[in-house]
């Protein structure tokens, strides 16, 4: 009897003694809507989770579940991380935003970390990168590499995100090719590489020597390829898809941002937030560019990002009128965030209306 | 709008719409002999993924379009199998089909997922080629588009002018009656679904290795699922199916091109007009309804058992 006791009670033991010896590493869960693949949204993010798991070794442990669907499939998969002791979650899709509100209620001693959502919770914050900022240098770079003056832009849902692209990218482009004129197609639709490319080819038999993208598939790059003009991709470099065409793509970078996270987790400092940051925080970037673009071009871009960073220059700066006449900021003006977050109206120099 | 632009639009029509085409034509064959496969989505993502990865690992393109075909062909197997001579639920059975292709392409093509390749190019046919206009349009093209009017041919004489055409809408109509007169019904609707799948891997090797040469998940976009839609509004007319898969092409080319043009429509209604358009002129042709019920198959899905 007495042996049993003993060993029982050593047994009951062992895991408090093993715990004291050894920490129990943070562990950070990510949630990704589509493959980590080579490029794109979810490769980005990932490189962010590699990242951390680089800077923090055995502090962390990370793991990521890919290609899971928005909607009821999310709420499984991000309860099932919570349960399974995840610590820190990152839900890396806007169709996640309900979903991980719902598991966060449920597990309040969770931190949960949601991407280019607006609803927060007090174990929930919202982030995103001003991916806008790097758009406007593209849109700069496309006006001096056009010849016709006519850039393609083949766009995924009008919503204010992709509208405010569309935007800087034209105020981008006109600051150096006054007359420039910018067309774009909408695909109704994230991610249909076929029928981005068509997208493209339609808009380069339109005119457009440079077609930019805020899509998620190669297609338009693959496009601009095959017709010898340039192009300008989105979320990461996707230079391995037109070596000829691919301008530089602006890109998202979540490297320092999560490895920030994890300290504030780890040092019991993180606070619901919402954080809105590009070039100032190293969040935004542009993808390496084609030997093609010329020194002077380079120069300038980089002049104009260093102003950026330093919050001297906004790339929505007035005076700014909309493509009916429309005054939306005068000269000097910098539209405020709060419109720029809702923005519904195009500006001067892209043609035609905005779906309703 | 000047002609080269017309015939840029035209050629673009005929790319957009040769993948429809080419499982339209399948799909057609199989349910002329009375056999419903709607796995086509879950063909043609095996086929794309297949073909990919043949033609990454080897760097032929060849190799790439028999992998893809061999693909669609796997797949069109099981199929066979479990319906025919399991006599399973043909619906269900082509239902799950996809949902297996769909699943299945992701998981085999997760290491290539985002990689691309060099595509397949255009094949201009010489001399041919260079006559204005139509040159552009049917002779400067890839093989694949080529290979589509041949078996889009083939399939139209099939049907017009052989007894095994006839054969096979006697296996469609009537097995009981077909198989009285000594056609093996088994065997013959064996061998077609296996051809379908072949066309099904084939458009999506089309896909992956010269529409767009990259691999990615759900790359078809439900195009698997369109072209189902126009073999029954083509009412199973081997003329009409091509015409319904240039139609759909020619539209959604159109709603690009009237975007760029700066239309004043809105894009959600532009974005349907692939799908009216190519539902309204099928519905047109085939309003005759005695027609129409002639035209389908009487013993569609339903299993059939020798007995």
């Amino acid at each position: 009897m007495k042996i049993i006791t003993s060993f029982l009670l050593f047994f009951s033991l062992l895991p408090l003694a093993m715990a004291d010896k050894k920490p129990k590493p943070l562990e950070v869960g990510f949630v990704y809507v589509s493959p980590t693949g080579e490029a794109g949204w979810t490769h980005t993010h990932d490189l962010g989770r590699q990242h951390i798991e680089k800077v923090f070794g055995n502090t962390i442990k990370t793991r990521y579940v890919e290609s899971v669907k928005e909607g009821a499939d999310a709420e499984r998969v991000i309860m099932q991380m919570a349960k399974g002791g995840a610590d820190l979650i990152f839900s890396t899709s806007f169709g996640f935003m309900n979903p991980t509100l719902k598991v966060a209620k449920r597990f309040p001693k969770v931190t949960f970390m949601h991407a280019t959502g607006y609803k927060r919770a007090k174990n929930v914050s919202t982030y995103f990168d001003r991916i806008y900022e790097a758009r406007y240098l593209s849109g700069v770079i496309a006006g001096h590499m056009s010849k016709s003056g006519i850039s393609g832009y083949v766009a995924a849902f009008p919503i204010p995100e992709v509208i405010r692209g569309i935007n800087a990218y034209t105020l981008g482009f006109r600051s150096v090719n006054p007359k420039g004129k910018i067309k774009v197609v909408w695909m109704n639709s994230w991610f249909d590489p076929a029928k981005e490319r068509e997208a493209a080819e339609s808009l380069i038999r339109q005119g457009a020597d440079v077609i930019a993208q805020h899509t998620d598939s190669p297609g338009p790059v693959q496009g601009a390829e095959a017709a010898g003009v340039y192009a300008i991709g989105y979320h990461s470099d996707m230079s391995v898809y037109g070596k000829k065409a691919h301008l530089t793509s602006p890109v998202h970078n979540w490297n320092g941002f999560y490895e920030d996270t994890v300290n504030q987790v780890l040092k019991g400092t993180w606070k619901s937030t919402d954080t809105w940051e590009g070039y100032s925080a190293n969040m935004t970037t542009l993808a390496p560019f084609n030997p093609a673009i010329p020194q002077s071009v380079i120069n300038q871009v980089k002049q104009l990002e260093a102003q950026i960073k330093a919050k001297t220059l906004h790339p929505f700066t007035g005076p700014i009128t909309s493509n009916k006449g429309k005054i939306l900021a005068k000269k000097g003006q910098v539209i405020p965030d709060e419109e720029l977050r809702k923005m519904q109206v195009y500006v001067e120099g892209v043609e035609g209306e905005l779906p309703n | 709008m000047d002609l080269d632009f017309f015939s840029a639009i035209l050629s673009a029509t005929i790319r957009t719409g040769t993948p429809l085409l080419l499982v339209a034509l399948g799909e057609m064959l199989v349910e002329k002999s009375g056999v419903l496969n709607l796995g086509q989505e879950g063909m043609l993502l095996i086929g794309a993924v297949a073909g990919f990865i043949a033609a990454s690992q080897s760097d032929s393109l060849v190799l790439g379009f028999m992998a893809a075909i061999a693909g669609g062909i796997g797949m069109a197997f099981i199929f066979a199998i479990v319906t025919l001579f399991l006599n399973a639920n043909q619906i269900a059975t082509g239902l799950a089909l996809t949902i297996f292709g769909v699943g299945l392409s992701a998981f085999l093509g997760a290491d290539y997922e985002g990689k691309t390749i060099a595509g397949l190019t255009k094949t201009p046919i010489p001399l041919l080629s260079d006559i204005p206009f139509i040159g552009a349009l049917f002779f400067d093209h890839d093989v694949i588009v080529y290979v589509s009017w041949t078996l889009f041919i083939g399939m139209w004489l099939l049907f017009k002018k052989s007894t095994l055409g006839l054969n096979i809408r006697a296996v469609g109509e009537n097995p009981d009656a077909a198989n009285a007169i000594g056609i093996n019904v088994i065997p013959l609707r064996f061998a077609l679904v296996l051809v379908g799948g072949a066309l099904a891997g084939l458009a999506g090797g089309y896909l992956s290795l010269v529409y767009t040469p990259l691999w990615t998940e759900d790359m078809s976009a439900g195009r698997g699922w369109i072209a189902l839609a126009i073999v029954v509004f083509a009412s199973w007319k081997a003329t009409r199916v091509l015409l319904g898969a240039y139609l759909f092409g020619f539209a959604s080319i159109l709603h690009l091109a009237a975007q760029g043009m700066g239309v004043n429509l809105s894009a959600n209604l532009l974005a349907m007009l692939p799908y009216v358009a190519t539902i309204v002129v099928l519905v047109i042709l085939s309003r005759n309804k005695l027609k129409l019920q002639l035209s389908e198959p009487l013993a569609l899905a339903k299993p059939w058992r020798k007995e």
